[in-house]
Protein backbone atom coordinates (compact mmCIF):
# COMPACT_ATOMS: atom_id res chain seq x y z
CA UNK A 1 0.00 0.00 0.00
CA UNK A 2 1.09 3.77 -1.15
CA UNK A 3 1.94 6.13 1.51
CA UNK A 4 0.90 9.89 1.72
CA UNK A 5 3.03 12.73 1.36
CA UNK A 6 3.72 12.89 5.79
CA UNK A 7 4.45 9.38 5.95
CA UNK A 8 6.93 9.70 3.12
CA UNK A 9 8.70 12.61 4.62
CA UNK A 10 8.55 11.18 8.15
CA UNK A 11 10.44 7.96 6.65
CA UNK A 12 12.73 9.73 4.81
CA UNK A 13 13.35 11.24 7.91
CA UNK A 14 14.02 8.51 10.56
CA UNK A 15 15.05 5.54 8.39
CA UNK A 16 12.00 3.67 9.40
CA UNK A 17 10.74 1.24 6.18
CA UNK A 18 6.74 1.78 6.77
CA UNK A 19 4.76 4.19 9.20
CA UNK A 20 1.22 4.21 9.62
CA UNK A 21 -1.14 6.87 11.46
CA UNK A 22 -0.81 6.57 15.16
CA UNK A 23 2.95 5.50 15.61
CA UNK A 24 5.32 7.60 17.66
CA UNK A 25 8.53 7.74 15.25
CA UNK A 26 11.67 10.04 16.40
CA UNK A 27 12.36 12.88 14.22
CA UNK A 28 15.81 14.27 13.55
CA UNK A 29 14.94 17.81 12.17
CA UNK A 30 16.73 19.43 8.98
CA UNK A 31 17.01 22.94 11.19
CA UNK A 32 14.91 24.58 13.60
CA UNK A 33 14.15 28.39 14.39
CA UNK A 34 12.30 30.27 17.59
CA UNK A 35 11.32 33.72 17.20
CA UNK A 36 11.89 36.74 19.48
CA UNK A 37 8.34 36.02 21.45
CA UNK A 38 10.33 33.18 22.82
CA UNK A 39 13.75 33.78 23.08
CA UNK A 40 14.18 34.30 26.63
CA UNK A 41 11.79 31.51 27.60
CA UNK A 42 14.01 28.91 25.63
CA UNK A 43 17.48 30.37 27.10
CA UNK A 44 15.80 29.82 30.09
CA UNK A 45 14.55 26.50 29.85
CA UNK A 46 18.01 25.53 27.71
CA UNK A 47 19.88 26.10 30.49
CA UNK A 48 17.43 24.96 33.25
CA UNK A 49 17.84 21.39 31.43
CA UNK A 50 21.14 21.46 31.99
CA UNK A 51 22.40 21.62 28.16
CA UNK A 52 25.40 23.65 27.33
CA UNK A 53 25.36 24.01 23.45
CA UNK A 54 22.99 23.27 20.75
CA UNK A 55 23.32 19.92 19.02
CA UNK A 56 24.19 21.69 15.39
CA UNK A 57 24.24 25.27 15.48
CA UNK A 58 24.58 25.02 11.60
CA UNK A 59 20.29 23.95 12.01
CA UNK A 60 19.43 26.67 14.65
CA UNK A 61 17.69 29.78 13.10
CA UNK A 62 16.95 32.71 15.13
CA UNK A 63 14.78 35.03 13.97
CA UNK A 64 13.41 38.84 15.49
CA UNK A 65 10.29 39.33 13.78
CA UNK A 66 7.15 39.88 16.93
CA UNK A 67 9.08 42.44 18.43
CA UNK A 68 10.77 44.63 15.99
CA UNK A 69 10.27 47.67 16.26
CA UNK A 70 9.95 47.08 19.77
CA UNK A 71 6.79 48.39 21.24
CA UNK A 72 7.30 47.80 24.86
CA UNK A 73 10.37 48.71 27.20
CA UNK A 74 10.40 45.16 27.91
CA UNK A 75 10.96 44.01 24.30
CA UNK A 76 14.52 44.69 23.59
CA UNK A 77 15.79 42.04 26.40
CA UNK A 78 14.21 39.46 24.19
CA UNK A 79 15.90 40.27 21.49
CA UNK A 80 19.37 39.74 24.23
CA UNK A 81 18.30 36.89 24.67
CA UNK A 82 18.37 36.29 20.96
CA UNK A 83 21.95 36.85 20.60
CA UNK A 84 22.80 35.71 23.97
CA UNK A 85 21.65 32.20 22.99
CA UNK A 86 23.55 32.45 19.75
CA UNK A 87 26.59 33.16 21.40
CA UNK A 88 26.40 31.30 24.26
CA UNK A 89 24.97 27.78 22.82
CA UNK A 90 25.24 28.33 19.02
CA UNK A 91 23.01 29.42 16.07
CA UNK A 92 23.66 29.55 12.68
CA UNK A 93 21.66 32.67 11.84
CA UNK A 94 20.04 35.55 13.65
CA UNK A 95 17.45 37.35 11.39
CA UNK A 96 16.73 40.31 12.64
CA UNK A 97 14.20 43.16 11.05
CA UNK A 98 14.42 40.94 7.69
CA UNK A 99 10.71 39.59 7.83
CA UNK A 100 8.19 37.66 8.97
CA UNK A 101 9.81 34.52 9.88
CA UNK A 102 7.21 32.44 8.19
CA UNK A 103 7.93 34.31 4.97
CA UNK A 104 12.24 34.36 5.16
CA UNK A 105 12.27 30.49 6.18
CA UNK A 106 11.37 29.55 2.67
CA UNK A 107 12.38 32.52 0.88
CA UNK A 108 15.75 31.89 2.18
CA UNK A 109 15.90 28.31 1.69
CA UNK A 110 15.83 27.15 5.19
CA UNK A 111 12.68 24.48 4.93
CA UNK A 112 12.92 22.63 1.66
CA UNK A 113 11.30 19.78 0.08
CA UNK A 114 11.40 16.89 2.03
CA UNK A 115 12.69 18.63 4.79
CA UNK A 116 11.32 18.09 9.09
CA UNK A 117 11.15 21.27 10.68
CA UNK A 118 10.09 22.37 14.09
CA UNK A 119 9.45 26.42 14.96
CA UNK A 120 8.01 27.61 17.96
CA UNK A 121 5.11 28.98 16.26
CA UNK A 122 2.12 27.61 15.03
CA UNK A 123 1.70 29.35 11.29
CA UNK A 124 4.89 27.06 10.67
CA UNK A 125 3.02 24.67 8.78
CA UNK A 126 3.27 27.19 6.22
CA UNK A 127 6.55 25.62 4.27
CA UNK A 128 4.42 22.86 3.60
CA UNK A 129 3.83 25.02 0.34
CA UNK A 130 7.62 23.96 -0.21
CA UNK A 131 6.89 20.55 0.08
CA UNK A 132 8.55 20.48 4.08
CA UNK A 133 7.30 18.58 7.29
CA UNK A 134 6.98 21.34 9.34
CA UNK A 135 4.92 22.11 12.61
CA UNK A 136 4.81 23.94 15.49
CA UNK A 137 5.98 23.58 19.00
CA UNK A 138 6.43 25.21 22.45
CA UNK A 139 9.13 26.57 23.81
CA UNK A 140 10.22 23.88 26.10
CA UNK A 141 10.24 21.49 23.81
CA UNK A 142 12.31 24.28 21.29
CA UNK A 143 14.81 24.13 24.32
CA UNK A 144 14.79 20.26 24.68
CA UNK A 145 15.10 19.82 20.52
CA UNK A 146 18.18 22.34 20.73
CA UNK A 147 19.82 20.37 23.25
CA UNK A 148 19.25 16.26 21.58
CA UNK A 149 18.26 16.80 17.92
CA UNK A 150 15.59 14.96 18.49
CA UNK A 151 11.23 14.88 18.70
CA UNK A 152 8.51 12.76 18.71
CA UNK A 153 5.82 12.88 16.57
CA UNK A 154 3.16 10.82 16.18
CA UNK A 155 2.24 9.72 12.72
CA UNK A 156 -0.53 11.71 11.43
CA UNK A 157 -3.68 10.23 9.46
CA UNK A 158 -4.77 12.44 6.39
CA UNK A 159 -6.83 14.41 4.78
CA UNK A 160 -6.78 14.62 0.60
CA UNK A 161 -7.89 17.75 -0.53
CA UNK A 162 -8.46 17.61 -4.47
CA UNK A 163 -8.91 21.28 -6.57
CA UNK A 164 -9.47 20.90 -9.91
CA UNK A 165 -9.72 23.96 -12.59
CA UNK A 166 -9.68 27.78 -12.97
CA UNK A 167 -10.02 30.37 -10.04
CA UNK A 168 -12.58 32.94 -11.33
CA UNK A 169 -11.39 36.71 -11.17
CA UNK A 170 -11.11 38.26 -8.43
CA UNK A 171 -10.42 34.70 -6.18
CA UNK A 172 -7.41 34.27 -4.68
CA UNK A 173 -5.81 31.14 -3.01
CA UNK A 174 -7.03 32.63 0.50
CA UNK A 175 -10.41 32.13 -0.67
CA UNK A 176 -9.55 28.45 -1.11
CA UNK A 177 -8.09 28.14 2.53
CA UNK A 178 -11.28 29.87 3.86
CA UNK A 179 -13.74 27.94 2.04
CA UNK A 180 -11.96 24.87 3.38
CA UNK A 181 -11.87 25.97 6.82
CA UNK A 182 -15.37 26.65 6.55
CA UNK A 183 -15.92 23.04 5.42
CA UNK A 184 -13.58 21.51 7.81
CA UNK A 185 -14.43 23.66 10.75
CA UNK A 186 -11.65 24.95 13.29
CA UNK A 187 -11.29 21.45 14.62
CA UNK A 188 -11.79 19.39 11.38
CA UNK A 189 -8.17 18.98 10.94
CA UNK A 190 -6.62 18.33 14.16
CA UNK A 191 -3.39 16.39 14.64
CA UNK A 192 -4.22 15.80 10.68
CA UNK A 193 -1.75 16.03 7.85
CA UNK A 194 -3.78 18.15 5.03
CA UNK A 195 -2.68 17.25 1.94
CA UNK A 196 -3.57 19.54 -1.58
CA UNK A 197 -3.39 18.37 -5.27
CA UNK A 198 -5.44 18.76 -8.41
CA UNK A 199 -4.58 21.19 -11.78
CA UNK A 200 -5.33 24.32 -9.57
CA UNK A 201 -2.53 23.31 -7.28
CA UNK A 202 -0.65 21.96 -9.73
CA UNK A 203 -0.34 25.42 -11.64
CA UNK A 204 -0.61 27.82 -8.24
CA UNK A 205 2.75 29.54 -7.95
CA UNK A 206 4.74 29.49 -4.71
CA UNK A 207 3.05 32.31 -3.23
CA UNK A 208 -0.32 31.64 -3.41
CA UNK A 209 0.46 28.01 -1.97
CA UNK A 210 2.16 29.58 0.95
CA UNK A 211 -1.27 31.45 1.98
CA UNK A 212 -3.17 27.71 2.09
CA UNK A 213 -0.39 26.01 4.00
CA UNK A 214 -0.09 28.62 6.29
CA UNK A 215 -3.54 28.31 7.57
CA UNK A 216 -3.95 24.52 7.83
CA UNK A 217 -3.43 25.09 11.25
CA UNK A 218 -6.50 27.00 11.78
CA UNK A 219 -8.54 23.81 11.36
CA UNK A 220 -5.77 22.33 13.98
CA UNK A 221 -3.68 20.40 11.09
CA UNK A 222 -0.52 19.32 12.08
CA UNK A 223 1.25 19.72 8.55
CA UNK A 224 -0.38 21.24 5.39
CA UNK A 225 1.75 19.93 2.29
CA UNK A 226 1.76 20.36 -1.35
CA UNK A 227 3.99 17.63 -3.88
CA UNK A 228 7.01 19.27 -4.82
CA UNK A 229 6.75 21.11 -8.72
CA UNK A 230 9.50 22.14 -11.05
CA UNK A 231 8.72 25.76 -10.29
CA UNK A 232 8.61 25.29 -6.33
CA UNK A 233 12.22 23.42 -6.40
CA UNK A 234 13.81 26.56 -8.73
CA UNK A 235 11.99 28.10 -5.81
CA UNK A 236 13.87 26.67 -3.25
CA UNK A 237 17.09 26.14 -5.23
CA UNK A 238 16.58 22.52 -5.07
CA UNK A 239 16.71 19.79 -8.58
CA UNK A 240 13.17 18.18 -8.71
CA UNK A 241 14.34 15.00 -9.52
CA UNK A 242 16.55 14.79 -5.95
CA UNK A 243 12.45 15.36 -4.08
CA UNK A 244 10.53 13.88 -7.10
CA UNK A 245 10.06 10.82 -4.52
CA UNK A 246 7.62 12.80 -2.53
CA UNK A 247 4.56 12.31 -4.84
CA UNK A 248 1.30 11.48 -4.34
CA UNK A 249 0.45 7.52 -4.42
CA UNK A 250 -2.75 6.57 -6.00
CA UNK A 251 -3.10 3.50 -2.94
CA UNK A 252 -2.19 6.08 0.05
CA UNK A 253 -5.14 5.93 2.75
CA UNK A 254 -6.45 8.73 3.17
CA UNK A 255 -9.17 9.27 6.10
CA UNK A 256 -11.08 11.62 4.05
CA UNK A 257 -11.13 13.47 0.39
CA UNK A 258 -12.50 16.86 0.03
CA UNK A 259 -13.06 17.72 -3.68
CA UNK A 260 -13.94 21.36 -5.29
CA UNK A 261 -14.37 22.79 -9.01
CA UNK A 262 -12.02 26.02 -8.76
CA UNK A 263 -14.78 27.49 -11.06
CA UNK A 264 -17.11 27.21 -8.03
CA UNK A 265 -15.14 29.17 -5.66
CA UNK A 266 -16.16 32.95 -4.86
CA UNK A 267 -14.62 35.87 -2.66
CA UNK A 268 -15.03 34.62 1.57
CA UNK A 269 -14.74 36.33 4.36
CA UNK A 270 -14.20 34.39 8.00
CA UNK A 271 -16.65 36.25 10.20
CA UNK A 272 -16.24 37.67 13.73
CA UNK A 273 -15.15 35.90 16.13
CA UNK A 274 -14.00 32.73 14.67
CA UNK A 275 -12.09 31.95 11.47
CA UNK A 276 -14.21 29.04 10.42
CA UNK A 277 -17.19 31.03 10.69
CA UNK A 278 -16.87 31.52 6.81
CA UNK A 279 -19.62 33.08 4.41
CA UNK A 280 -19.39 34.30 1.28
CA UNK A 281 -18.57 37.77 0.54
CA UNK A 282 -22.24 38.69 -1.09
CA UNK A 283 -23.89 37.73 2.49
CA UNK A 284 -22.07 40.45 3.71
CA UNK A 285 -21.28 43.22 1.42
CA UNK A 286 -22.13 46.83 2.39
CA UNK A 287 -20.97 45.94 5.99
CA UNK A 288 -19.28 49.46 7.02
CA UNK A 289 -15.89 48.76 7.80
CA UNK A 290 -13.30 51.18 9.63
CA UNK A 291 -9.83 49.37 9.09
CA UNK A 292 -8.43 47.35 6.81
CA UNK A 293 -4.81 45.48 7.05
CA UNK A 294 -3.13 43.92 4.49
CA UNK A 295 0.08 41.94 5.28
CA UNK A 296 0.94 39.22 7.26
CA UNK A 297 2.75 35.55 6.93
CA UNK A 298 -1.18 34.85 5.17
CA UNK A 299 -1.24 37.01 2.64
CA UNK A 300 1.89 39.67 2.68
CA UNK A 301 3.54 38.81 0.31
CA UNK A 302 4.80 40.25 -3.59
CA UNK A 303 1.92 38.62 -5.25
CA UNK A 304 -0.56 39.97 -2.75
CA UNK A 305 0.87 43.35 -2.60
CA UNK A 306 0.66 43.00 -6.43
CA UNK A 307 -3.25 42.39 -6.22
CA UNK A 308 -3.88 45.39 -4.09
CA UNK A 309 -1.78 47.51 -5.79
CA UNK A 310 -4.23 46.64 -9.17
CA UNK A 311 -7.11 47.66 -6.98
CA UNK A 312 -5.70 51.07 -5.73
CA UNK A 313 -3.81 52.21 -8.88
CA UNK A 314 -5.41 55.98 -9.30
CA UNK A 315 -8.15 55.55 -6.48
CA UNK A 316 -8.04 56.49 -2.58
CA UNK A 317 -9.21 55.07 0.69
CA UNK A 318 -12.96 55.70 1.81
CA UNK A 319 -13.06 59.37 4.48
CA UNK A 320 -12.03 57.92 8.30
CA UNK A 321 -10.45 54.53 6.92
CA UNK A 322 -7.64 53.76 8.04
CA UNK A 323 -5.23 51.12 5.85
CA UNK A 324 -2.66 49.41 7.37
CA UNK A 325 0.11 47.77 4.67
CA UNK A 326 2.83 44.85 5.64
CA UNK A 327 5.18 43.89 3.53
CA UNK A 328 5.72 39.81 4.65
CA UNK A 329 9.92 40.62 4.14
CA UNK A 330 12.66 42.90 3.56
CA UNK A 331 13.29 41.83 -0.03
CA UNK A 332 9.63 41.47 -0.55
CA UNK A 333 9.52 45.41 0.54
CA UNK A 334 12.48 45.86 -1.74
CA UNK A 335 10.65 44.88 -4.76
CA UNK A 336 7.29 46.39 -3.83
CA UNK A 337 9.24 49.61 -3.91
CA UNK A 338 10.91 48.51 -7.32
CA UNK A 339 7.39 47.91 -9.07
CA UNK A 340 5.82 50.94 -7.79
CA UNK A 341 3.38 49.10 -5.48
CA UNK A 342 4.12 51.22 -2.64
CA UNK A 343 4.59 54.46 -4.44
CA UNK A 344 0.15 53.85 -5.36
CA UNK A 345 -0.47 52.75 -1.69
CA UNK A 346 1.08 55.72 -0.15
CA UNK A 347 -0.86 58.38 -2.99
CA UNK A 348 -3.78 55.93 -1.94
CA UNK A 349 -3.47 57.26 1.55
CA UNK A 350 -2.51 54.11 3.17
CA UNK A 351 0.51 53.72 5.86
CA UNK A 352 3.16 51.23 4.88
CA UNK A 353 5.10 49.81 7.91
CA UNK A 354 8.98 48.03 8.13
CA UNK A 355 7.95 44.52 7.35
CA UNK A 356 7.19 42.75 10.39
CA UNK A 357 4.26 40.60 12.34
CA UNK A 358 2.96 44.14 12.83
CA UNK A 359 -1.43 43.79 13.55
CA UNK A 360 -1.54 40.48 13.07
CA UNK A 361 0.10 40.03 16.43
CA UNK A 362 -1.73 42.32 18.44
CA UNK A 363 0.38 44.32 20.43
CA UNK A 364 1.94 46.79 18.57
CA UNK A 365 0.51 49.65 15.83
CA UNK A 366 -2.87 49.77 14.50
CA UNK A 367 -4.76 48.43 17.16
CA UNK A 368 -8.62 48.12 17.41
CA UNK A 369 -10.64 50.60 19.64
CA UNK A 370 -14.12 49.51 20.96
CA UNK A 371 -16.70 48.69 18.23
CA UNK A 372 -14.23 49.39 15.25
CA UNK A 373 -14.10 46.68 12.69
CA UNK A 374 -11.49 45.52 10.82
CA UNK A 375 -11.35 43.22 7.23
CA UNK A 376 -7.60 42.03 7.65
CA UNK A 377 -5.76 39.51 5.16
CA UNK A 378 -4.45 37.68 8.39
CA UNK A 379 -5.49 34.54 9.46
CA UNK A 380 -6.53 35.02 12.80
CA UNK A 381 -9.95 36.84 14.15
CA UNK A 382 -10.14 35.70 17.56
CA UNK A 383 -12.23 37.97 20.51
CA UNK A 384 -10.01 40.73 21.22
CA UNK A 385 -6.54 38.65 18.78
CA UNK A 386 -6.08 42.52 17.15
CA UNK A 387 -6.76 44.73 20.34
CA UNK A 388 -10.41 45.66 21.97
CA UNK A 389 -12.45 42.55 22.98
CA UNK A 390 -15.35 44.65 21.78
CA UNK A 391 -14.07 45.26 18.46
CA UNK A 392 -14.82 42.87 15.38
CA UNK A 393 -12.18 41.49 13.05
CA UNK A 394 -13.15 39.89 9.65
CA UNK A 395 -10.91 38.29 7.25
CA UNK A 396 -10.44 38.26 3.55
CA UNK A 397 -7.84 38.13 0.79
CA UNK A 398 -5.85 41.58 -0.52
CA UNK A 399 -8.44 42.16 -3.62
CA UNK A 400 -11.75 42.54 -1.24
CA UNK A 401 -9.05 44.28 1.46
CA UNK A 402 -7.97 46.79 -1.12
CA UNK A 403 -11.23 47.53 -2.50
CA UNK A 404 -13.24 47.38 0.90
CA UNK A 405 -10.57 50.40 1.80
CA UNK A 406 -12.07 52.46 -1.25
CA UNK A 407 -15.28 51.35 -0.64
CA UNK A 408 -14.96 52.05 3.51
CA UNK A 409 -17.19 48.86 3.62
CA UNK A 410 -16.96 45.07 2.36
CA UNK A 411 -17.66 44.48 -1.50
CA UNK A 412 -16.33 42.30 -4.27
CA UNK A 413 -13.43 44.33 -6.03
CA UNK A 414 -15.78 43.99 -9.52
CA UNK A 415 -18.34 46.44 -7.99
CA UNK A 416 -15.52 49.16 -7.56
CA UNK A 417 -16.09 50.91 -10.79
CA UNK A 418 -19.89 51.90 -9.71
CA UNK A 419 -18.58 52.96 -6.26
CA UNK A 420 -18.01 56.91 -5.94
CA UNK A 421 -13.87 57.51 -6.60
CA UNK A 422 -12.93 59.38 -4.02
CA UNK A 423 -9.81 60.79 -6.46
CA UNK A 424 -6.69 62.19 -5.29
CA UNK B 1 1.15 11.08 41.18
CA UNK B 2 -1.69 10.84 42.40
CA UNK B 3 -3.94 8.53 40.51
CA UNK B 4 -7.04 9.30 41.84
CA UNK B 5 -8.32 12.99 43.12
CA UNK B 6 -11.22 15.25 43.34
CA UNK B 7 -11.59 19.06 42.18
CA UNK B 8 -14.03 21.94 41.67
CA UNK B 9 -14.82 22.71 37.91
CA UNK B 10 -14.94 25.74 35.96
CA UNK B 11 -16.61 25.59 32.93
CA UNK B 12 -15.78 26.77 29.18
CA UNK B 13 -17.05 25.55 25.47
CA UNK B 14 -15.30 25.03 22.76
CA UNK B 15 -13.25 26.75 20.62
CA UNK B 16 -11.34 28.09 23.52
CA UNK B 17 -8.30 30.00 21.86
CA UNK B 18 -4.62 30.72 23.46
CA UNK B 19 -5.50 34.26 22.51
CA UNK B 20 -7.78 33.79 25.35
CA UNK B 21 -6.22 32.00 28.20
CA UNK B 22 -2.77 34.06 27.68
CA UNK B 23 -3.50 37.76 25.57
CA UNK B 24 -0.56 38.41 22.94
CA UNK B 25 0.27 41.52 25.29
CA UNK B 26 0.67 39.74 28.88
CA UNK B 27 2.99 37.20 26.81
CA UNK B 28 6.53 38.88 27.54
CA UNK B 29 5.77 40.18 31.14
CA UNK B 30 8.92 38.56 33.23
CA UNK B 31 7.64 35.94 35.61
CA UNK B 32 4.95 33.60 35.39
CA UNK B 33 3.33 35.01 38.33
CA UNK B 34 2.48 37.83 36.81
CA UNK B 35 1.50 36.56 33.66
CA UNK B 36 -0.72 34.39 34.94
CA UNK B 37 -3.37 37.07 36.51
CA UNK B 38 -4.25 37.39 32.97
CA UNK B 39 -5.33 33.71 31.98
CA UNK B 40 -8.83 33.98 30.19
CA UNK B 41 -8.92 38.22 30.52
CA UNK B 42 -10.85 38.84 26.90
CA UNK B 43 -13.65 36.03 28.00
CA UNK B 44 -13.83 36.39 31.81
CA UNK B 45 -11.45 38.85 33.57
CA UNK B 46 -13.05 37.93 37.12
CA UNK B 47 -11.81 34.32 35.77
CA UNK B 48 -8.07 34.19 37.07
CA UNK B 49 -8.26 35.27 40.37
CA UNK B 50 -11.02 33.04 41.14
CA UNK B 51 -8.68 30.16 40.53
CA UNK B 52 -8.03 27.84 43.96
CA UNK B 53 -5.16 25.47 43.46
CA UNK B 54 -6.77 21.92 42.59
CA UNK B 55 -9.24 23.36 40.51
CA UNK B 56 -10.56 21.56 37.26
CA UNK B 57 -11.25 23.20 34.17
CA UNK B 58 -14.06 21.50 31.78
CA UNK B 59 -14.09 22.37 28.10
CA UNK B 60 -15.89 21.62 25.12
CA UNK B 61 -14.12 20.80 21.77
CA UNK B 62 -10.68 22.06 20.66
CA UNK B 63 -9.53 23.51 23.94
CA UNK B 64 -6.29 25.49 22.89
CA UNK B 65 -6.74 25.89 19.54
CA UNK B 66 -4.48 28.81 17.63
CA UNK B 67 -0.99 30.51 18.72
CA UNK B 68 2.06 28.09 19.61
CA UNK B 69 2.56 30.33 23.19
CA UNK B 70 3.08 28.08 25.74
CA UNK B 71 2.71 30.85 28.22
CA UNK B 72 -1.29 29.51 27.89
CA UNK B 73 -0.68 25.65 29.42
CA UNK B 74 2.40 27.18 31.74
CA UNK B 75 -0.13 30.09 33.19
CA UNK B 76 -2.79 27.55 33.96
CA UNK B 77 0.02 25.49 35.66
CA UNK B 78 1.10 28.10 37.77
CA UNK B 79 -2.70 28.42 38.99
CA UNK B 80 -2.52 25.05 40.47
CA UNK B 81 -5.31 23.82 37.63
CA UNK B 82 -4.85 20.35 38.87
CA UNK B 83 -6.35 18.68 34.90
CA UNK B 84 -8.16 19.91 32.22
CA UNK B 85 -11.33 17.59 30.91
CA UNK B 86 -12.28 18.69 27.41
CA UNK B 87 -13.83 17.32 24.74
CA UNK B 88 -10.67 17.69 22.66
CA UNK B 89 -7.15 18.87 22.67
CA UNK B 90 -5.25 21.47 19.61
CA UNK B 91 -2.48 19.74 19.20
CA UNK B 92 0.61 22.16 20.23
CA UNK B 93 -1.37 22.93 23.30
CA UNK B 94 -1.70 19.44 24.16
CA UNK B 95 2.19 19.02 23.64
CA UNK B 96 2.58 22.29 25.62
CA UNK B 97 0.16 21.01 28.65
CA UNK B 98 2.19 17.32 29.13
CA UNK B 99 5.73 19.39 28.15
CA UNK B 100 4.47 21.65 31.43
CA UNK B 101 3.51 18.49 33.67
CA UNK B 102 -0.61 19.72 32.90
CA UNK B 103 -2.35 17.22 32.73
CA UNK B 104 -4.71 17.20 30.51
CA UNK B 105 -8.29 14.18 29.91
CA UNK B 106 -9.84 13.96 26.64
CA UNK B 107 -13.72 13.06 27.66
CA UNK B 108 -16.87 13.42 25.68
CA UNK B 109 -19.47 13.41 27.69
CA UNK B 110 -18.96 14.96 30.69
CA UNK B 111 -19.18 19.11 29.90
CA UNK B 112 -22.46 18.28 28.86
CA UNK B 113 -22.98 16.75 32.39
CA UNK B 114 -21.81 19.61 34.40
CA UNK B 115 -22.34 22.80 35.57
CA UNK B 116 -19.61 25.07 36.99
CA UNK B 117 -18.81 24.64 40.51
CA UNK B 118 -19.93 21.17 40.67
CA UNK B 119 -16.88 18.15 42.23
CA UNK B 120 -15.98 16.19 39.60
CA UNK B 121 -13.19 12.96 40.74
CA UNK B 122 -11.29 11.77 38.25
CA UNK B 123 -9.32 8.18 38.18
CA UNK B 124 -6.28 8.70 35.74
CA UNK B 125 -6.44 6.31 32.89
CA UNK B 126 -10.15 4.81 34.11
CA UNK B 127 -12.65 7.30 34.43
CA UNK B 128 -14.09 10.61 35.63
CA UNK B 129 -17.42 11.26 37.74
CA UNK B 130 -19.77 13.37 38.99
CA UNK B 131 -23.31 13.04 40.46
CA UNK B 132 -22.67 9.41 40.78
CA UNK B 133 -22.22 8.78 37.19
CA UNK B 134 -19.18 7.47 35.64
CA UNK B 135 -17.39 8.57 31.97
CA UNK B 136 -14.85 6.81 30.27
CA UNK B 137 -11.50 8.45 29.23
CA UNK B 138 -8.85 7.29 27.53
CA UNK B 139 -5.49 5.18 28.67
CA UNK B 140 -2.58 7.78 28.19
CA UNK B 141 0.21 6.80 25.81
CA UNK B 142 3.51 5.90 28.18
CA UNK B 143 5.59 8.33 26.74
CA UNK B 144 3.44 11.19 27.49
CA UNK B 145 2.46 9.84 30.74
CA UNK B 146 6.67 9.95 31.64
CA UNK B 147 6.72 13.75 30.96
CA UNK B 148 3.57 14.19 33.30
CA UNK B 149 5.00 11.98 35.88
CA UNK B 150 8.33 13.11 35.56
CA UNK B 151 7.16 17.04 36.31
CA UNK B 152 7.29 18.19 32.74
CA UNK B 153 10.06 18.17 30.19
CA UNK B 154 12.76 20.14 31.64
CA UNK B 155 12.41 17.25 34.80
CA UNK B 156 12.43 15.06 32.07
CA UNK B 157 15.82 16.55 30.39
CA UNK B 158 17.40 17.26 33.99
CA UNK B 159 17.11 13.07 34.47
CA UNK B 160 18.53 13.31 31.21
CA UNK B 161 21.52 15.43 31.74
CA UNK B 162 22.03 13.47 35.06
CA UNK B 163 21.32 17.07 37.08
CA UNK B 164 18.56 15.16 39.05
CA UNK B 165 18.40 11.54 40.04
CA UNK B 166 15.72 9.74 37.97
Amino acid sequence: MGHTLAEKILMHNTGVADCRPGDIVITHPDCVMFHDIYTTNVYRKFKEMGFTKSWDPEKVIIMFDHLLPTCLPLDGDHLKYGYQFAEEFGARKVHAGDGICHQLMPELGYARPGDVVFVTDSHTTTYGAVSAFSTGIGYTEMAAVLGTGEMWVRVPSAIKIQIDGTLPDGVCSKDIALRILGDLKAAGGTYKSLEFCGSTIDAMPVDERLTIANMAVECGAKVGLFAPTKESCAYSNVKYDDVSWLHFDDDAEYEKVLTYKAEDMVPYIAAHPYVDNVKPLSELEGMKVDKVFIGSCTNGRLQDLAAAARVLEGRHIAPHMELLITPASRSIFKQAIALGYIQTFIQAGAMVTHPYCSLCEGRSGGLLSDDEVLLGTNNRNFLGRLGSPKSKTYLGSPVVAAATAVAGHLIHPADLKQERNYGI
Amino acid sequence: MEMRFEGRIWKLGDDIDTDIIMPTQWLTLDTMDEVKKHAFEPLRPELAAAIRPGDIIVAGHNFGCGSSREQAPEALSALKIRCIIAKSFARIFFRNAINNGLLLIECNELADHVVEGDVVTVEINRYVSCHGKKYDIPHIPDNIFQIIEDGGLVKSMQKRNGIIKG
